[in-house]
């Protein structure tokens, strides 16, 4: 428990100064780092040809962040089905389907990383790191820039908006808050974290892979191919960019890619370390410090609940093996050299931040741990994943808003600027569309003969589909493995949860955003609702966890529910 | 001047067969497709039953179908009959009002000076008509000519005789109040069918009344929730059937019906109506259901001092003499010039006089001079040729002067202090001589000072408006406790603070009852028009108060948020309900299949079917349970911001998620006797 406490205690401290440089890079606040970045950001800005002096609406910045992805698809779908004809391929790795490109595409445009590929076998070094790696770095920092954009707009304190020419709300420039985003925050921490892995073995070549005698003769292997690469850089920017796809199929329970206890405390800090530090930068980009410290608190409960309830899980034996003499923890599917809590851990901090790498396999959780996995992505707000996260907090934080102002006898307002029926429409379809999408694609997965694909029947089969619905709408991106996802149905299905999972709640969060910003701003008094109050607080969560609760208790209750129930009895 | 609220019984023999009826009537699919949430019930129910038809025919046990379709019918029906019930009771309200009207005869003027008589309701805007003594004012609309003494009974419930006159801010009628005396001219204002009464009943029925802003966004909220739902229990059919289990339909529907926020669905529209019902329960006539909802975001509330604040007629409480006059010689003075004039002012001072042991008369020769407007004096010409003259500093300053004295600083000193003191000063002058200062008290309303300290706490300011000058105006504002003080108020004066307000994005609420105020109470966001104001003032405000009582601004504010607070209540208790019903029906519906489902069967009902019931039942129950927090609104006394959301969070939320427990139990319990 000692370690769990270390690894939360060292993420906050990280965390905290981060937060506040962050805020002083949105803020655009002249500074030291300037001198270091501003020369190489204006030759990006010349190279991509954009203006960083413009100012975007909504739509304009919206527009912008379908652009760059629509791009960032399209070469990546060639770059996937054309890999066989492209250089770096020593291993001679040939094209991919139409429809696991077309899945892999989806997956890596929005910073999930659902693979239902395999790494090491079916991609080639240049689809890893054109592919694969640039956009692990790209879409973090698109969705850290809408939530920049989000929290300038609509958080801040301020009395009138900017409008641009036309007239409109100016939420920023998409582009400037992502190159600085890429070039002041992503990179060097990435450059940090690769190097500190590469320091404890995990390899960092082009050179192909290695063939090895194995050394038991009984074996019936007359060698072993051991695929190596430029590992440390891409699983350095799949921990912090809340990625999660790695370079080998089993991801970072594979020792290349986290070799020793020092790596994994490194890669479990790493996962959760820019979520935290938004957070932390929210109070000082709005000038709300209270704001700030309410929403980590809310945060850290959720998050310490859920990961508690994991970790006991965790350690609590297989039902295969409970009854015996010495049960154990449960230690099916995971490292021995990590142990139940460190893999509980991991597993917890995965799916609070939609981050999809994983140490152990969650499929062989014990049904109440891979509910609490669950649990994590159906909030999909405990941190969240790189801005998209705190953007969700800030949905239910509204719809808190709503609820909370009635019941005060105000109309409902944030910050002085009033909720009404257009911005509760924006609202409820971003809430909605989740536990619709997710249940909807669930249903008829598991109604289809033949589509599902599972390893298991009954519970845990239900559990699996379930778990691969939720992990791409959350754009988390781990997986129930066992599952037989490279299919045409589970691809091109993933990739409309994956898409739809991404942009609505990024897009319409903007719009809602840029609404408040155009309206009237009336003084808050004794008799507004404070939404920095510890009750305000309490509502939220308990908004939160109902909304979640009553969107998929039923299906919980059908799947790990009803197994752990079966498994117990 | 509290106003005496109506009574507040909420149901008696006679509606209740009419409620019985209207609400089988609100079956109408038209009627249903108006309440998304509700529509989803009653969906549901004609599933149901046509499950059970199928039952039946096919000779299958139908009975637990048919007790599902029942009670989903009465969730139903007893929504219909919540939204009835308000409608009713604010009906009522306003036809008792305007029942007097209906077989009103009015003396229609013809251009060439002669009259006929029509009916009321053919009367068009710009009729004149004449109005004799001992008759009843035939329409809304405002005296062109004469004055007239007019009980005002039927409209406002007062019986005392108010003063109405042609050309001065009280020329307002309204139909069915009756004239006294004499005889006056009126000039309809408002056509038949439109007057403020016949907009107030469409806001109180149903059919034609207009969701508000707020209502809407709940409703979203409400109809986004259904949808999930929706889908919630859809899938529930392919899900059990992959872990090899079966949900059956009508109890599918049962735990549909259970999810939705059947609670607040059911009793949205009758919060709606409540609240109008309210604002007119207090004699309020709102022009729209958006001007009580404004009311309780209002952040600001100009109140006139006279009638609000104090009693309005100010008592003289003392006589300071200055030092070169003895006492008795100011008080007698004083009394003196008091002595024939009528204001309520000028008996205090003779009263005070005498209790200071003046025993003087005035003789034949005595000359009194009222008060002019030019003077701004008034007096005695005793008959030694010794002129009396009390009244304002400055017209006191310059009588003196102009009688070749000198206006003391001493006198300066005294009337500042009592300025100071909340009163106004009347000085008094003997020729070129003053003698001394009488303060007059404007009294405070008992009550006032708690009542904007209440409405402090709820975050809104008070602002005073006064004739009276800064000092003493600033005196009055400390004393009863408001934010500030507008002093020498002229409409102007009031339109420009509103418009400063606003521009600091404060939503503000006045009350007036001039033509002067109807441009400010056209800009404030809720504007309080008195009814026995002139026409002008009624058209701009967005309500009338019935009472001219102008304390009324600080309960519309309350009425204002009640309605919002039963609403926020009542949709956090009625999702926090669904906990419960989830560790009620699920275990329910698979148990059969999953036996270890036992264990989320927390309340270890009698059986699956009592169980399901028992949900449902609770679900219809709690609607006409609440239809007393619909109706009379959830208590809003608690104070701040903070202090009202822990407390709502904790009886509707925690209170919500916690009740259906015990309650479903006890039901079960109860059906467990039958079944």
């Amino acid at each position: 428990m000692n370690e769990v406490i270390l690894i939360y205690m060292a993420a906050l401290l990280l965390a905290w100064p981060l937060g506040r440089y962050l805020a002083s890079i949105y803020a655009m606040e002249p500074g030291p780092s300037d001198r270091i970045f501003a020369a190489f950001e204006n030759r990006l800005y010349r190279f991509i040809g954009v203006d960083p002096q413009t100012s975007m609406s909504w739509k304009q910045y919206g527009k912008s962040i379908l652009k760059l992805h629509l791009i960032i698809a399209v070469l990546a779908l060639a770059v996937l089905m054309l890999q066989g004809w492209l250089p770096l391929n020593p291993d001679a790795i040939g094209d991919m389907s139409w429809d696991l490109a077309l899945h892999t595409a989806a997956s890596f445009i929005t910073n999930t990383n659902q693979q239902h590929y395999s790494g090491q076998a079916q991609l080639s070094y240049f689809a890893h790191m054109f592919a694969i790696v640039s956009m692990q770095v790209i879409t973090p920092a698109a969705g850290i820039a809408a939530l920049v954009a989000i929290l300038r707009t609509a958080f801040a304190r301020r009395d009138a908006s900017a409008l641009t020419a036309d007239g409109a709300v100016v939420v920023g420039n998409f582009y400037v808050d992502l190159v600085r985003t890429i070039v002041r925050v992503m990179l060097p921490i990435a450059l940090i974290t690769a190097l500190l892995l590469s320091w404890q073995g995990v390899p960092n070549t082009m050179h192909g892979a290695y063939v090895a005698t194995p050394v038991d003769r009984t074996a019936e292997l007359a060698e072993q191919r051991i695929p190596v690469g430029p590992v440390a850089p891409m699983v350095a920017i799949k921990q912090i960019g809340t990625n999660g796809g790695g370079w080998y199929g089993p991801n970072s329970s594979v020792p290349l890619e986290n070799p020793t206890p020092i790596s994994n405390f490194i890669e479990t800090v790493a996962i959760v370390l820019i979520p935290m530090a938004l957070v932390f930068m929210t109070g000082h980009l709005t000038g709300r410090r209270n704001l700030g410290l309410m929403i980590m608190g809310m945060m850290l409960i959720m998050s310490a609940a859920l990961t508690t309830l994991n970790i006991w899980s965790e350690n609590q034996p297989n039902a295969a093996f409970a009854g015996l003499a010495a049960a154990g923890p449960n230690m099916e599917g995971k490292e021995v050299r990590f142990g139940a809590t460190a893999t509980a851990l991991w597993g917890s901090f995965t799916t609070q931040t939609s981050n999809g790498s994983v140490n152990g396999m969650h499929d062989s959780f014990n049904p109440i741990g891979g509910a609490t996995l669950l649990m994590d992505m159906f909030i999909n707000a405990t941190f969240g994943g790189a801005g998209v996260g705190l953007i969700n907090f800030l949905i239910f934080l509204l719809l808190a808003v709503f609820l909370g102002s009635l019941m005060v006898g105000r109309s409902p307002e944030l910050y002085g600027r009033a909720l009404e029926a257009k911005e509760i429409k924006l609202i409820s379809i971003t809430l909605l569309l989740q536990p619709v999408l997710i249940l909807a694609l669930s249903a008829i997965t598991v109604a289809i003969p033949g589509l599902a694909q599972v390893s298991n029947p009954g519970f845990h089969g239900l559990s699996q589909v379930l778990y691969e619905y939720t992990s791409a709408f959350a754009n988390n991106g781990s997986g129930f493995e066992g599952l037989g996802d490279d299919t045409p149905w589970w691809n091109v299905s993933c990739a409309v949860a994956l898409i739809l999972g991404r942009f609505i709640p990024i897009l319409a969060p903007l719009a809602l955003a840029a609404m408040l910003a155009g309206k009237r701003v009336a003084p808050t008094s004794s008799g507004s609702l404070c939404v920095e109050t510890p009750t305000f607080a309490l509502l939220t969560l308990g908004v939160i966890v109902l909304f979640a609760l009553l969107s998929f208790f039923p299906v919980l209750a059908l799947g790990p529910l009803a197994e752990q129930l079966t498994l117990a009895g | 001047m509290q106003h005496a609220r109506k009574s507040l019984k909420l149901l008696d023999g006679a509606t209740f067969s009419r409620l019985v009826s209207e609400s089988l009537l609100r079956l109408n699919p038209h009627w249903l497709a108006r309440n998304p949430v509700m529509f989803v019930v009653a969906a549901g129910t004609l599933v149901t039953l046509c499950l059970t038809v199928a039952d039946l025919i096919a000779g299958r046990p139908w009975g637990f179908t048919l007790a599902i379709t029942i009670i989903l019918l009465f969730t139903v029906l007893f929504a219909n009959a919540a939204e009835a019930l308000a409608e009713a009771r604010g009906r009522a309200q306003a036809e008792s009002l305007r029942s007097t009207r209906e077989q009103l005869v009015a003396r229609r003027l013809l251009d060439d000076g002669s009259e006929e008589q029509v009916a009321a309701t053919d009367l068009r805007i710009g009729d004149r008509v004449r109005v004799l003594a001992g008759e009843l004012v035939p329409a809304d609309g405002e005296i062109v000519e004469g004055a007239a003494s007019i009980n005002e009974s039927a409209v406002t419930g007062e019986s005392a005789p108010v003063l109405r006159e042609a050309g001065t801010d009280n020329s307002g009628v309204s139909a069915g109040t009756k004239l006294l005396s004499d005889s006056i001219v009126v000039s309809v204002s408002v056509a038949s069918g439109q007057s403020l009464l016949d907009r107030m009943i469409a806001l109180v029925e149903s059919a034609k009344r207009q969701k508000t802003p707020n209502e809407i966004a709940l409703t979203v909220l409400l109809s986004a929730l259904t949808m999930v739902f929706l889908m919630v229990v859809t899938t529930l059919v392919p899900f059990a059937s992959f872990v090899g289990g079966a949900a059956s339909i009508p109890v599918l529907v049962a735990l549909l019906v259970c999810l939705i926020p059947t609670t607040i669905g059911g009793l949205l529209p009758a919060i709606g109506i409540a609240g109008m019902d309210r604002a007119m329960r207090a004699n309020l006539v709102a022009k729209s259901g958006k001007a009580v909802e404004v009311a309780g975001n209002i952040d600001t509330l100009l109140l006139d001092k006279t009638g609000t604040i104090t009693h309005g007629d100010r008592q003289a409480s003392d006589l300071l003499a200055v030092s070169q006059c003895a006492p008795h010689r100011l008080r007698d003075a004083a009394l003196l010039a008091s002595l024939s004039d009528p204001t309520p002012e000028g008996k205090s001072i003779v009263g005070l006089a005498k209790q200071h042991g003046a025993v003087l008369t005035a003789d034949e020769a005595t000359r009194f001079v009222p008060f002019s407007a030019k003077t701004r004096l008034s007096g005695v010409d005793l008959p030694d040729g010794r002129r009396i003259r009390k009244g304002a500093p400055d017209a006191i300053r310059r009588f003196v002067t102009e009688n070749g004295g000198s206006y003391p600083d001493e006198t300066t000193v005294l009337v500042e202090r009592v300025a100071r003191g909340g009163a106004t000063p009347l000085v008094v002058a003997e020729d070129a001589k003053v003698l001394g200062v009488i303060p007059l008290s404007d009294i405070i309303k008992r009550g006032i000072k708690e009542r904007f300290q209440r409405l402090h706490k709820m975050g809104v300011r008070t602002v005073l408006i006064t004739g009276d000058n800064p000092l003493t105006a600033a005196a009055i504002a400390a004393e009863a406790g408001v934010a500030d003080y507008i002093a020498e108020a002229t409409p102007e004066d009031k339109l420009e603070y509103i418009r400063k307000e606003q521009a600091h994005g404060r939503l503000v609420a006045m009350m007036g009852d001039g033509t002067n105020d109807a441009p400010a109470l056209a800009q404030a966001d809720l504007g309080l028009a008195m009814n026995s104001g002139t026409q002008a003032a009624k058209e701009a405000g967005n309500m009338v108060d019935l009472d001219s009582d102008p304390t009324k601004l600080l309960e519309v504010v309350e009425i204002g948020k009640q309605l919002l607070v039963t609403r926020g209540a009542l949709t956090t208790f009625s999702l926090a309900n669904d906990v419960a019903k989830y560790f009620v029906i699920l275990p329910a519906i698979f148990i059969a299949t999953v036996p270890a489902m036992q264990a989320l069967d927390i309340m270890q009902l009698n059986s699956p079917a009592t169980a399901v019931l028992a949900a449902i039942i609770f679900n219809a129950l709690v609607i006409p349970a609440l239809v007393p927090f619909a109706l009379r609104g959830v208590s809003i006394h608690a104070g701040s911001a903070d202090s009202l959301l822990r407390r709502n969070l904790l009886i509707y939320g925690v209170g919500g998620l916690l009740l259906p427990f015990p309650a479903i139990k006890l039901i079960d319990l109860g059906l467990g006797l039958f079944i």
